[in-house]
């Protein structure tokens, strides 16, 4: 439980300040009280704290987990296609792999697919795991789980990394709840505490206005997903040598659910979560037509388009373009936001882009804040400029 | 036809900012709202009940006790029933122990054919707990649902967005599905709705209720921990480019040029 | 604002009608005031949130609130859209005479339609010849055996064309003068009942305004709303209940000005400072608040007087409607004022909340009428005391 140490407390009010829940406040003896039935135990209150006064006191009893051991990857796979996100585990992973001494495993779902594992051994696997059968050919949630959950109450990971992709996050999720493992989603960080052979999990919370670390300190194996471009993709060595161990289920694997049909949707040229550079237009557009000025750039630089929740409420686009709390999060190279006024709720979905550019005709829109360059002007005026001096220079 | 929704209140980010300053989060006055995906979620209950012309929908919330609120909310919108899961001792729970605690209380409920939840928690962002509970339950999951084809007491045909397009997959019930934004435009409360929603008596579950295992709730349950919070290092400060439209623009074009070539 | 001791009831109703007029109106207001498009999609929201009825009993579908809900509805809709609230407004305008005089037959017909936003109503007087006099209307009822046989026109009818129900008053018997009008139900379908173009408008384009034909139009004898003869009485008892909701339109308009205008001043830097800070802008700022202020307060009383019972309520209502547009106008204009230039360019949303107000001094009786109506109301009172 979290406590306050009422010797230790100064009533300085740090506490109260970073307090995402509203649940502390001051008592009449200038000391600080925490409501347990608002507080989270997200622990920004003991971080703020500069006099260790706030505490949580759990029941810990240390486990014996020297039983487990290696890193895993989840080896996703779509329609045969290793996916790029299991590179940039594997990248990752072997860092991990290589601080806790251990090896890195990568685990291979599928059917007629076991040609595949030689391309993750030369990109850091010292062993692949595959399991075929017709049922895995794609993914379906119950007989990946219970392949999966077969494996690590087999094999014993100490660390299982997976995209944090639709097919990533579905089955990982179902899995950690079978093991009664601790899964964390959409990490941008992970670091090893060597010591406590910890997984030191980081992640955004509060729409990345604050960043968390999180461990798993009881549990086996520690899951968590990873989001695509963020970690570095591993090279291929094509000398490595590695095992690759295939194994069968003999049909004994079972589906209530059925894949009827796979369907790509034509014309879905977005992949927005693909693209190095994204223009984005927003309310300031005005009305529909207007996405012609935003495309006309993206087509100049190579980029895909995006949206902002007001273009996209106004029908200005489809909701496959909107970036933001409740779209995509994107990191591109380069996010021009057109237009955009940058309410918090769309800049969680771009802020982390390497480059932000800002065009709009006010200057006291909160886009500004964030933007590495920014002009105030009329975008009607700005964007065809800019469409026209890149075609220039790019000579497009 | 018994739907049950689990939704979340959730902290309305809107009004969160940060303090320039210091870095730390400001969080005055902010509302509280249904989790945006949880609303899809209801939405969806809604329709599938007058679409089949007939069943129930209740929701069901773990949280505070001000989590009545957002139930209320939903009732509003046209669900029969509500249920409150909440105690002291549920405090802390990460999403393994949330998804045991709503999987009981989806169990104390007992005859279900469909439970749905929104995607993602805006406040968390893990999308964890809907599978989670589904395991927990042993029921078929659909994850990232855009369509129901086909609905039936037994059986359904849905449509599964994935990062390509979609899957259509057939499920037996009962099964849990979580939705996305594309699949519905939730309504609005209505005005009966929200008379009847002032009125109606929410049951409130604690520990005890749902007979709940002391080490599979709240911190203690919890296999994941948070041991540090801290700012993401700021942005630097950016600049605005100034002059005339064309000098800005020849400006910014030059700053960016090698950027753009790859 | 100040508290007006809402029930818990009534402060719901307002934050719902908010929210519908926050979320779903005010993103389409400039839309359906360019094109002019009846805003059925609105329509539908507000029936599905079960507003249409919050002034209709129970018994018939509505919620079984009075005026004061109806007013509290409209003046936040109109926070919004003075035009598309006036959609909504109208067809309680074209119910009250179903309420007031309708018979049980009747009121079972119509009344849980147009509570639950199924039908839309609207009501027919004023005709090319006869605005503020209304007794020189020229549409004639001809009784013919069971029916009774429509002739003539009606101007400038808001719903004209989109309500599917209709209360007219028509002519029955000259000879009797303001005896001699009768108000007839109209459904929209009925033979001989056509319609004319739609008006293009400086203000409210939301709304729809036609002309109503009748060509030899039969309408069976069941749909006299009360008796032969008594067409003007129920007009002029209908407006002592509508002319409130003119008075929450012209509020909720001066409102959403006042509140966009408050802003712009903070945000509008001039001589290094925002122009809020300047005494002639803040001298206006606090005369419009104070004004808007006491028209609503007037405007709440006279619901409640009218929702107790009281059924003697010409006057005052007529001075609701008369001081809320008054003020209305008045609060619009100086808004565009304090924009400035920006005021007055139509890419920025103030200078619409001027035009949707002029029609608010003018409709459901003009301002001049109000006025004799108040002035003879106090001689009244004057001879009464005597």
């Amino acid at each position: 439980m979290i406590r306050v140490i009422k010797e230790k407390c100064t009533g300085c009010g740090l506490c109260i300040k970073v307090c995402p829940f509203s649940a502390i406040s001051k008592t009449s003896d200038n000391k600080v009280e925490i409501d347990v039935t608002k507080c989270n135990l997200c622990s920004a209150c003991i971080s703020a704290c500069k006099l260790s006064a706030i505490v949580i006191e759990r029941e810990e009893e240390k486990k014996d987990f020297s039983q487990y051991k290696n890193v895993w990857v989840f080896a996703e796979q779509k329609r045969g296609v290793i996916q790029p996100v299991v590179y940039e585990l594997l990248g990752k992973g072997r860092e991990l792999a290589d601080r806790l001494r251990s090896q890195l495993w990568a685990i291979l779902l599928g059917y007629r697919i076991r040609d595949q594992a030689q391309e993750l051994i030369y990109r850091g696997a010292d062993k692949v795991i595959v399991v075929e059968d017709l049922l895995l050919e794609n993914f379906l949630d119950e007989p990946y789980t219970q392949v999966l959950v077969d494996l690590i109450q087999k094999y014993k990971p100490e660390i299982l990394l997976a995209g944090a992709t639709t097919i990533g996050r579905a089955l990982v999720s179902r899995v950690a709840v079978k093991v009664h493992a601790g899964l964390t989603a959409d990490c941008t960080g992970l670091e090893i505490d060597s010591e406590e052979r910890l997984l030191l999990q980081t992640r955004p919370a509060f729409g990345g206005n604050i960043m968390a670390t999180i461990i798993t300190p009881n549990h086996r194996p520690q899951m968590a997903t990873v989001r695509h471009k963020v970690m570095k993709e591993a090279k291929v060595d094509s000398k490595r040598k590695g095992e690759v161990e295939v194994l069968n289920y003999d049909g004994k694997l079972g589906s209530r659910t059925k894949l009827i049909d796979m369907i790509d949707e034509v014309g879905k040229t977005v992949n927005l979560a693909e693209a190095d550079i994204i223009v984005s237009g927003g309310r300031g557009l005005g009305k529909a037509e207007n996405f012609r000025i935003i495309e006309e750039l993206a087509e100049v630089l190579g980029a895909a388009v995006g949206a902002s929740r007001a273009a996209v409420d106004a029908g200005w686009i489809s909701y496959a373009h909107q970036v933001g709390q409740t779209g995509r999060t994107v990191c591109p190279k380069l996010y021009i936001a057109c237009g955009i006024s940058g309410q918090i709720q769309h800049l969680v979905g771009m802020q982390s882009s390497d480059i932000i550019v800002a065009i709009n005709k006010d200057p006291e829109a909160p886009i500004f804040k964030v933007a590495d360059y920014g002009i105030v002007g009329d975008l009607f005026e700005i964007v065809p400029l800019l469409t026209k001096r890149f075609k220039e220079v790019l000579k497009r | 036809m018994k739907i049950i929704v689990c939704i979340k209140q959730v902290p309305e980010t809107t009004n969160v900012k940060i303090d320039p300053e210091k870095g730390t989060l400001i969080r005055e006055g902010v509302d509280s709202i249904i989790n945006p995906f949880d609303m899809y979620a209801i939405e969806e209950g809604l329709r599938i009940k007058e679409r089949l012309g007939e069943g129930e929908v209740i929701i069901i919330s773990m949280g505070p006790p001000q989590a009545e609120q957002a139930l209320r909310e939903a009732i509003s919108m046209g669900a029969d029933s509500a249920v409150l899961i909440t105690d002291r001792k549920l405090a802390g729970s990460d999403t393994w122990a949330t998804s045991y605690t709503l999987a009981r209380a989806i169990e104390k409920i007992g005859d279900y054919n469909l439970i749905l939840c929104g995607k993602q928690a805006i406040d968390g962002d893990t999308a964890q707990v809907g599978p989670g509970i589904s395991s927990w339950l042993d029921i078929p999951q659909v994850t990232y649902v855009k369509k129901i084809r086909q609905i039936t007491k037994d059986k359904a045909v849905v449509e599964r967005m994935t990062e390509e397009g979609f899957d259509v997959i057939e499920t037996p019930l009962p099964a849990l599905f979580t939705v996305v934004k594309e699949i519905n435009e939730p309504r609005l409360p209505s005005l009966k709705g929200k008379l009847r929603a002032k009125k109606m008596e929410i049951p409130v579950w604690g520990v005890e209720d749902l007979g709940l295992e002391d080490d599979k709730i709240g911190l203690n349950g919890s296999p994941t921990r948070v041991v540090k919070i801290f700012t993401p290092p700021p942005r630097e400060k950016g600049m605005i480019l100034k002059g005339q439209p064309q000098e800005a623009v020849d400006k910014l074009v030059e700053k960016l040029k090698d950027v753009v070539i790859r | 604002m100040m508290d007006y001791l809402l029930t818990e009831e009534q402060q719901m109703l307002k934050e719902l009608a908010h929210q519908i007029a926050e979320e779903k109106i005010r993103p389409v207001a400039k839309h359906y005031d360019e094109t002019q498009e009846f805003p059925s999609e609105i329509m539908k929201i507000l029936a599905q949130s079960d507003l249409f009825g919050v002034y209709i009993e129970e018994k018939y579908g509505g919620t079984g609130g009075g005026v004061l809900d109806l007013v509290l509805v409209t003046e936040e809709l109109s926070r919004a859209c003075g035009g598309i609230a006036i959609c909504y407004a109208a067809s309680a305008l074209g119910t009250y005479p179903l309420i007031l005089f309708g018979n049980e037959e009747q009121k079972q017909k119509y009344l849980p339609d147009l509570a639950s936003g199924k039908k839309l109503a609207a009501f027919a007087l004023t005709e090319p010849n006869a605005g503020s006099d209304a007794s020189a209307i020229e549409t004639k009822a001809e009784k013919k055996g069971d029916y009774y046989i429509l002739n003539g026109r009606k101007q400038w009818i808001t719903n004209g064309g989109e309500a599917d129900v209709y209360v007219v008053i028509a002519m029955t018997d000259k000879s009797k003068g303001a005896r001699g009008a009768t108000a007839f139900i109209l459904e929209k379908g009925m033979e001989g009942f056509e319609f004319g173009k739609k008006e293009d408008k400086l203000g409210i384009r939301a709304s729809t305004t036609r002309e109503l034909l009748f060509d030899d139009c039969k309408v069976p004898k069941e749909n006299i709303l009360g008796r032969e003869g008594m067409g003007f009485i129920i007009a002029m008892k209908t407006f002592d209940v509508s002319r409130p909701g003119v008075a929450a339109q012209a509020v909720g308009i001066a409102q959403g000005a006042l509140e966009l205008a408050l802003e712009y001043a903070h945000q509008r830097h001039q001589f290094g400072k925002p122009i809020s800070s300047f005494q002639g802008i803040q001298f206006m700022l606090a005369d419009m608040a104070a004004e808007l202020e006491a028209a609503r307060a007037l405007l709440y009383s006279v619901c409640r007087m009218i929702d107790s019972g009281n059924t003697n309520v010409s006057k005052e209502s007529a001075m609701a409607k008369m001081y809320a547009s008054d003020v209305c106008m008045k609060i619009t204009t100086n808004c565009v004022q304090i924009f400035g230039g920006y005021g007055y360019m139509r890419e920025y949303p103030i200078e619409k909340y001027f035009r949707d107000a002029k029609i608010t001094q003018i409709y459901e009786g003009t301002n001049q009428i109000m006025r004799e109506i108040i002035a003879l109301g106090l001689i009244k009172e004057l001879h009464k005391k005597k």
